[in-house]
């Protein structure tokens, strides 16, 4: 039988903002258990929330920049349940009224565009993280994540295969970093991923029975556990037995994913209006403002790159794939006016250093300037591109800028035409017999010559000069 | 007199005058509390080393000329409300040893104007309750008779004021909290605006009907603590900016010509012969103030009942979910797992009136009941408020009695909760519509039970009722009463 997998995915990821959702702690990463706390983030009796206006901001751009519409009027609800790392007993979300809706992105398949929904995105609060002491009988709680402000981006069950599922988590991954509203970090949990699975014989129109995938903490594993649950509920349907309705882990060891819960153990969420929230208003004026201050997006960018810098798509999508390698290149472009020899450097030798050292681009040792520099020294005949593969090497190691590197290692391109006059004419006394048979007809030994004066000058010979000297000092 | 007999007012013009000092008056309370406290309990903690340390620095400031609204005046404070530093209960074993950390909004306000805290009051636990028998410390008796309850949930800051064991206090009313035992203990209690009085540090019940207001002995004293109670909170995202008016220029106002609303649904069968007596005396009252009675309809009032107690419970549920035994508090002893100590701490730490709330509430908010109980009942509270706007639209103020009867025995109807649940039947419509609400002494029962009359306003008309309550307290003809204790 034919089979076709129906995938949607829920993406959380945490905001950039300084501070907290509801309060005033900071949203640091790390830090001693429990100091970035205060009675309103630990659900102390007695205290309020007051919204964050900065993550209503955020979660706005990301919204607008994933074609979505924002609810002009949105509020909170409360999510009931009781767990440790949940001090009050509820995560304040949204549930009836999110901030935005019916939005999409697009995603590239080979070539092929593809269009994903976006159910909603909505604003929450993070909880707080427990960590089980494995000599000791009892549990420690965390709550300095607890009211770290979220978005959750519901997609659309319009992904077909688990390669369209990382296809489309790069591309919100990509947008997020972009607009700098997170970090997208994923072993930290900056950008988390559940997915849910379902497959059905091609040509049925009703979903199958899904299930629910958590705990994947990379692109890869997000693919691989897809992968995975998509195999294993073939295996039954063929084998006659039924999917059950329930969430499962992935097992990054075991490469496999385990039943959590069925739905019969499922929550009962009570979602209800939040009544210590009043409604998030947002008007024409302020959707306007968030919209022109939406930097340039990934897509755009690719698409501009390739219109203005006439460079391939494939470049075009790796140099924007991320926002300071996109920078970094147009910042070279602009210093040297060569768009296609800088994008060779930056996506040849460059990244290669970047990603043997597994470096950030920000953390690059060669500045734009410099590689602008080297790039403009090969095209004024300063040095030979063979010559420049070894001055970049040098430049990634030492920080150092190419003209200096040049000069200490008098690695100087000869371009003085005495000077090369001279040395030919002694490779010409001292190979008569080639020198015969060249002018004989034997076209070939040309390269000869030029390989002799290279030996001499040790390749630093300008190669478009030496043919030059060649073709006349040869000639009959 | 007796100091401890005086209202904020008269004490005011002692101490301005140099005749008394913050110490002598906070001193004449405790004495009163001596003598007083062990028949009525009004407290869960007296706070008596640090009332006369505040009593000192308060004389300290009368001394330097810095004399503020409330400076030297002993306050009783609900046990609702956080006190940085001191334990604070909600009449809950499961908060019986809960110290906050932080000071509740109106506790900072009250300090910064000078008051003087006596202690913290009993109340029924979580502030459920209509009789203040449901604390975890024991009931509070009513001073007038000390086998009647004093009313709740506030009970603790009515009787406080009534038996002269502090010279004002702060409730809290989510269904007529303040207003009902304001009426049954004779004294004077307002439940502002919803969004008037910061929530801040007030233990969450049911948040979108809580409201803190004041108790106290006359209808200037309550202005002067509206004054001080009053403004809006940053740390509220329901609190109101507002201006707040000076509530002391309402005093002794006229009223005539005002439209009085006499809603007709408030005057069914089942209401005590006595207290409708008194009640028309106070129709009688007002007209001699020069105000115009009129009949009024408020047709949703019949649902208020059954709207609130879906209400309230729903969001007492989730409220109450903090209380887990995992942070502060109580916790069960000689559990073996997670779900054990959750059941076990909330069985043992809340009492049965809360579990009973919390059962209903959560029922509410199921999946397959959400939308046939919160969401009609969130529907009906829309009209409801709507039945005030409009007869707001005739009227200036309505008339209603505050409570059915007056207070009934301990014990009375402690296995009967729809009947506990049904003293509230005439303040409950205000929370849920959010408008003001202040309960007046209108005369007593032959038995010398004291009776209120209510008098509801529209959204910050707080300065409407005090002018009426002023006006009502000066023309009624009640003879003054003290409980013969």
């Amino acid at each position: 039988m034919e089979f076709e997998t129906i995938i949607g995915l829920e993406v959380h990821a945490q905001m950039l903002t300084d501070t907290k959702i509801f309060c005033n702690c900071s949203t640091k990463f790390g830090g001693a258990p429990n100091s970035h706390t205060c009675p309103v983030c630990l659900g102390m009796p007695g205290v309020l929330p007051v919204l964050n206006k900065k993550v209503v901001e955020y979660a706005m751009m990301m919204a607008l920049a994933t074609n979505c519409t924002i609810n002009p009027s949105n509020s909170f609800a409360r999510k009931n349940y009781f767990y440790p790392d949940l001090p009050k007993g509820y995560q304040i979300s949204q549930y009836a009224y999110p901030l935005a809706e019916h939005g999409y992105v697009w995603i590239d398949m080979d070539g092929k565009q593809k269009k994903i929904g976006i159910t909603r995105i909505h604003m929450e609060e993070d909880a707080g993280k427990l960590i089980h002491d494995e000599n000791n009988p009892f549990s420690y709680v965390d709550l300095n994540r607890t009211g770290v402000p979220l978005i959750e981006i519901v997609g659309e069950p319009d992904i077909r295969s688990p390669e369209e599922a990382a296809e489309y988590l790069k591309r919100l991954h990509e947008i997020l970093v972009y607009l700098e509203i997170c970090d997208g970090n994923m072993e930290e949990g900056s950008f988390r991923c559940d997915a849910n699975v379902s497959i059905r014989p091609v040509g049925q129109k009703e979903f199958g029975t899904r299930t629910e995938l958590k705990n994947m903490n990379s692109f890869r594993n997000v693919q691989r556990a897809l992968e995975y649950e998509v195999k294993r509920q073939q295996y039954l349907v063929e084998n006659g037995e039924s999917i059950i309705q329930e969430t499962r882990l992935w097992d990054d060891a075991q490469g496999a994913t385990n039943s959590m819960r069925s739905k019969e153990e499922a929550h009962d969420y009570r979602y209800f209006p939040d009544p210590d929230l009043v409604k998030v208003v947002v008007d024409e004026d302020w959707i306007t403002q968030i919209r022109e201050s939406l930097p340039e997006l990934p897509v755009a960018k690719r698409e501009r790159f390739i219109r203005e810098y006439q460079i391939p798509a494939y470049d075009a999508g790796v140099l924007t794939a991320d926002k300071a390698l996109a920078l970094y290149y147009e910042d070279v472009v602009r210093l040297c006016g060569k768009p296609k020899q800088a994008s060779n450097w930056v996506m040849g030798d460059v990244l290669r250093f970047l990603n043997e050292g597994k470096r950030d681009i920000r953390q690059c040792p060669i500045s734009a300037r410099s590689l602008a520099d080297m790039i403009n020294l090969i095209e004024e005949g300063t040095i030979s591109g063979k010559m420049a593969k070894d001055i970049v090497e040098d430049m990634y190691h030492t920080g150092k800028p190419p003209q200096d590197i040049i000069r200490e290692k008098g690695l100087v391109q000869i371009t003085d035409e005495g000077e090369l006059t001279e040395t030919i004419k002694a490779i010409i006394d001292a190979h008569p017999v080639q020198l015969a048979d060249y002018r004989g007809g034997r076209e070939k030994l040309f390269g000869f010559f030029v390989g002799q004066v290279m030996k001499a000058t040790q390749g630093k010979a300008n190669p478009q000069l030496v043919n030059n000297l060649l073709k006349k000092m040869l000639a009959p | 007199m007796e100091l401890h007999q005086l209202t904020i007012h008269e004490l005011q013009k002692l101490i301005q005058n140099g005749e008394v000092s913050s110490t002598q008056i906070t001193r004449s309370v405790f004495s009163r509390i001596d003598e007083v406290e062990e028949r009525i309990h009004s407290y869960i903690r007296l706070m008596k080393d640090e009332a006369l340390a505040a009593a000192a620095r308060a004389d300290e400031d009368i001394k330097n000329g810095n004399i503020r609204p409330l400076t030297g005046i002993p306050v009783a404070l609900k046990d609702i409300v956080c006190t940085k530093g001191i334990t604070t209960t909600c009449g809950s074993n499961i908060l019986h040893n809960f110290v906050p950390p932080y000071d509740a909004t109106v506790v900072e306000k009250l300090s910064a104007a000078g008051a003087v805290f006596v202690g913290k009051a009993n109340m029924d636990e979580f502030a459920m309750g209509s009789s203040t028998e449901t604390s975890f410390f024991g009931p509070t008796r009513n001073p007038w008779d000390l086998e009647r309850i004093p009313g709740g949930s506030s009970g603790g800051s009515a009787t406080a004021v009534a038996a002269d064991e502090c010279i004002a206090s702060i409730g809290s009313d989510t269904g007529g909290s303040i207003r009902q035992p304001a009426a049954l203990c004779g004294v004077v209690g307002l439940k502002p605006t919803y969004g008037r009085v910061s929530r801040f540090g007030l233990i969450a019940f049911a948040s979108s009907l809580d409201q803190i207001g004041p108790f106290t002995k006359d209808v200037e004293d309550c202005a002067i603590m509206m004054n001080v109670l009053a403004g809006y909170d940053p740390r509220e995202s329901t609190s109101v900016k507002m201006e707040v008016p000076d509530y002391r220029q309402f005093i002794s106002r006229d009223i005539s010509g005002w439209k009085v609303g006499i809603p007709k649904e408030y005057f069914v069968e089942g209401i005590d012969p006595e207290v409708s007596a008194a009640i028309n005396g106070a129709i009688d009252t007002v007209k001699k103030c020069g105000g115009q009675c009129i009949d009024i309809s408020l047709p949703h009032t019949q649902y208020s009942v059954a709207v609130y107690y879906i209400i309230a419970p729903a969001e007492a549920s989730s409220n109450l979910a903090r209380y887990d035994g995992v942070k502060y508090g109580f916790r069960a002893s000689g559990e073996r797992d997670l779900m054990e100590m959750y059941r076990k701490t909330r069985m043992e730490g809340f009492g049965e009136e809360v579990k009973r709330r919390i059962m209903i509430g959560t029922y509410a908010l199921s999946a397959g009941y959400y939308d046939a109980y919160y969401g009609k009942a969130s529907q009906v509270r829309a009209l409801i408020r709507r039945d005030f706007d409009e007869a707001f639209r005739e009227c200036d103020i309505i008339l209603t009695p505050t409570t059915p009867t007056p207070a009934f025995k301990i014990g009375e109807k402690t296995d009967d909760p729809l009947q506990m649940y049904l003293s509230d039947i005439f303040t409950i419509s205000t929370n849920l519509a959010g408008i003001p609400g202040i309960s007046v002494p209108c005369g007593f029962t032959a038995a010398g039970l004291p009776i209120g009359v209510q008098f509801l306003a529209g959204h910050f008309e707080e300065g409407k009722l005090l002018q009426i309550a002023s006006a009502f307290e000066k023309n009624a003809a009640i003879e003054k009463r003290r409980p013969s204790l």
